[in-house]
C-alpha cells in the first residue's frame, strides 16, 4: 500500500530509480505561450504496469503522453524510456526508441486514404520489410482477430463506427509489438457497452504482451478496471498517485470531488 | 466658467506630443508583429527545408510513395497541362500573325513562335498551372492528415514525416515539372503550327525547320530545366504549409488557398530571377 508520505516523497523528489522503470518522466514541465500545462510532473512505469492518469479537461494529460511519444518537446526536466533520456534526440534516433512504443490516438488518427487492414500493414511495411507480403498479411489479420476486426479488412476507416476506428487504432498500435502502451482516451465518446469491451480487449492485452501501459482516461470505472495504479492531475500537477483505494481513502478536497462527480 | 471650459478641452485635446507618443505603440505594434512574423514565417520555411534536406538525404529511401507522388504530380496534370499550352500555342500563333504582318515580318512566324512557347509561356504556363492544381493538392491533403492527427500517427509509428511526406512529393515535383513543361511546349507548338495552316498553309515539317533554325541547347535548355526551382518552390511551400496547418476545416481551407497564392507568387518572382540569370550564365 502506497502511503501519502510515499507519494509526498515522489512528488517533492527527482525518481531515483529513472534507469530501472520502463517510463519514468521526472520533473516534467511544459508551457504553451503563458499557459502553464505540466508544472512538474514526475511518475514511472514498470513492465506488466498499468498507468491511469486522470484528471478535468486541459489538465495536460494528452500532453504527457505527447511528451513521452516525442511529438512535443517539454521546456524542462527528462523523459527516460528503458533508460535512455529521450529528450532532445534527433527525430530518426528517437524512431528507434518510438519502434518500442505503440499509440493510440484518442480519435484513432487512421490513414483516411487506406483500408482498415492497410493501415495495421503501415507500421510493418515500414519497419518489417524482412517479411513477405503472405506473412504481413497473415500478421495483419491476426492483429485484426486480436481486437474483433477481422471482418472489416478492406473497409475504409470512414466506413466504420468510432468504436470499430479504435480498435484498428489498437491493432496498429500493437503491429510492431510494443513494450510501451500509450492510450488517449480509449474509452471517450464510446457508448458504454464499447466502452466495456475495449476495457476487456486491453485487460486481456495486458494479460498476454505483459507491456508497460500509460492510459489517459476521463473515465474513472475505466481507469479503475484497467489500471494497476492511478495519477490524478490537476493544473498541471499530480495531487494523488496510488491504487484505487488510495484515491478513496484520500483526504484531499479535489480528490474527494472528482470521485464524487465521476 | 470659461476657465472650466478651457481646462475641460485641454483634457480632451492633449497637446499633440503627447498624443503622437499615445499613438506610437498602436502603430509600432502592428509593423513590428508584421516584420516579426515575416522573419518567423521565414526561418520555420528554412528549419523545415533543413529536415527535408536531411530526411531525404539519409535512408530509407520512401521509392514506392516517390513513384505513387510522380504519378500524382506528373501524370494527373499532364491532361490539364497540355490543354493548356495548346490554348497558348494557339493564342501566341494569332497575335504572332497579326503583328509580324503589320510589320512585314511573316517570315519569322515559326521562330517567333518557338522562342515565345519555349522561353517564355511554356515554363511560367507550367509552373502557374502545377501552383494551382498540384500546390492546392498538397496543401490540402496535408493539412487534413496533421489536423486529424495522421501525420502524428506516421512519427508515432517511428516513420519520418519529413522523408515520407515531403521529401516524396518535393521531389515529384522538381522531376515532373520540366517534363511538364516539354509536354506544354509540344501541345503549344502543335496548336500554334495548326492554328498557322488553317489560315496559310504550312508544312510541320518547314515549321520546324525554320522554327528551330540557329537555335542551340543554350536557347531553350535552362528555360525548360529552370522549372524545376518551381517545382521546389511549389512543392516546398505546400508541405510546408500544409505540416503547419492549425484549426480544423478552416485551416485546411487557408493551407490550400495560401499554397497556390504563395506558391504561384514565387514563381512568378523566381521567373524573373532565372530569367536575368540564364541570360548572364547562358548568353
Amino acid at each position: 500500500m502506497i502511503t501519502a508520505d510515499d507519494i509526498a516523497t515522489a512528488r517533492s523528489e527527482p525518481v531515483l530509480d529513472s534507469r530501472a522503470s520502463v517510463v519514468a518522466v521526472n520533473n516534467l514541465q511544459k508551457a504553451f505561450g503563458t499557459h502553464r500545462v505540466l508544472n512538474g510532473i514526475t511518475l514511472s512505469v514498470n513492465r506488466g504496469e498499468t498507468l491511469a492518469v486522470l484528471g478535468r479537461s486541459g489538465t495536460g494529460k494528452s500532453v504527457l503522453l505527447r511528451l513521452i511519444i516525442g511529438l512535443e518537446k517539454p521546456d524542462a526536466g527528462s523523459i527516460f524510456i528503458h533508460g535512455q533520456n529521450i529528450v532532445g534526440l534527433a527525430l530518426d534516433r528517437m524512431g528507434e526508441i518510438r519502434k518500442k512504443m505503440g499509440f493510440l490516438f484518442q480519435h484513432a488518427a487512421l490513414y483516411d486514404s487506406l483500408t482498415v487492414a492497410e493501415n495495421v500493414a503501415f507500421p510493418l511495411v515500414h519497419h518489417r520489410k524482412n517479411i513477405s507480403k503472405t506473412e504481413r498479411a497473415d500478421r495483419v489479420k491476426q492483429l485484426l482477430t486480436e481486437v474483433g476486426m477481422e471482418g472489416n479488412l478492406d473497409k475504409m476507416p470512414s466506413d466504420i463506427s468510432g468504436g470499430m476506428q479504435k480498435r484498428v487504432g489498437l491493432a496498429r498500435a500493437l503491429a510492431l509489438e510494443p513494450e510501451i502502451l500509450l492510450l488517449d482516451e480509449p474509452t471517450a465518446g464510446l457508448d458504454p457497452i464499447s466502452s466495456g469491451e475495449i476495457d476487456e480487449l486491453i485487460l486481456k492485452l495486458q494479460r498476454e504482451r505483459h507491456m508497460a501501459s500509460i492510459v489517459v482516461t476521463h473515465d474513472l470505472h475505466s481507469a479503475k478496471t484497467i489500471a494497476n495504479c492511478l495519477a490524478l492531475l490537476d493544473q498541471g500537477n499530480v495531487v494523488i498517485e496510488g491504487a484505487f483505494e488510495d484515491l478513496q481513502n484520500s483526504d484531499i478536497k479535489f480528490v474527494k470531488d472528482f470521485l464524487k462527480q465521476s | 466658467m470659461s476657465g472650466g471650459a478651457a481646462n475641460s478641452v485641454k483634457a480632451i485635446h492633449p497637446p499633440i506630443l503627447e498624443r503622437r507618443t499615445e499613438l506610437m505603440p498602436s502603430v509600432a505594434d502592428p509593423v513590428t508583429t508584421l516584420v516579426n512574423g515575416f522573419f518567423e514565417w521565414f526561418g520555420s520555411l528554412s528549419i523545415f527545408f533543413w529536415k527535408v534536406i536531411r530526411a531525404a538525404a539519409t535512408p530509407p529511401y520512401e521509392w514506392r510513395e516517390l513513384i505513387r507522388q510522380l504519378d500524382e504530380v506528373g501524370s494527373k496534370s499532364f491532361p490539364l497541362i497540355a490543354l493548356a499550352g495548346a490554348a497558348i500555342g494557339v493564342v501566341i500563333s494569332m497575335e504572332a500573325r497579326y503583328s509580324l504582318t503589320r510589320f512585314g515580318a511573316k517570315s519569322m512566324f515559326p521562330a517567333t513562335l518557338v522562342y515565345s512557347v519555349i522561353q517564355v509561356m511554356g515554363p511560367i504556363i507550367t509552373g502557374l498551372i502545377v501552383s494551382g492544381r498540384v500546390g492546392a493538392g498538397i496543401g490540402a491533403e496535408l493539412a487534413s492528415m496533421k489536423v486529424s492527427e495522421q501525420i502524428d500517427a506516421i512519427e508515432a509509428s517511428a516513420i519520418n514525416p519529413y522523408r515520407l511526406l515531403a521529401a516524396t512529393r518535393i521531389l515529384a515535383c522538381v522531376l515532373m515539372l520540366p517534363l511538364l513543361t516539354i509536354a506544354a511546349d509540344a501541345a503549344g507548338l502543335l496548336t500554334g503550327w495548326f492554328a498557322q495552316s488553317l489560315v496559310e498553309p504550312l508544312s510541320f515539317h518547314q515549321f520546324i525547320e525554320s522554327g528551330f533554325q540557329g537555335a542551340t541547347f543554350n536557347a531553350f535548355l535552362p528555360q525548360t530545366f529552370k522549372t524545376a526551382i518551381y517545382g521546389l518552390i511549389i512543392g516546398t511551400i505546400a508541405c510546408f504549409l500544409g505540416m503547419r496547418t492549425r484549426g480544423g476545416a478552416e485551416g485546411v481551407g487557408r493551407a490550400a488557398t495560401n499554397s497556390v497564392v504563395i506558391a504561384s507568387l514565387f514563381v512568378i518572382l523566381a521567373d524573373v530571377v532565372l530569367v536575368k540569370f540564364i541570360l548572364v550564365v547562358f548568353p
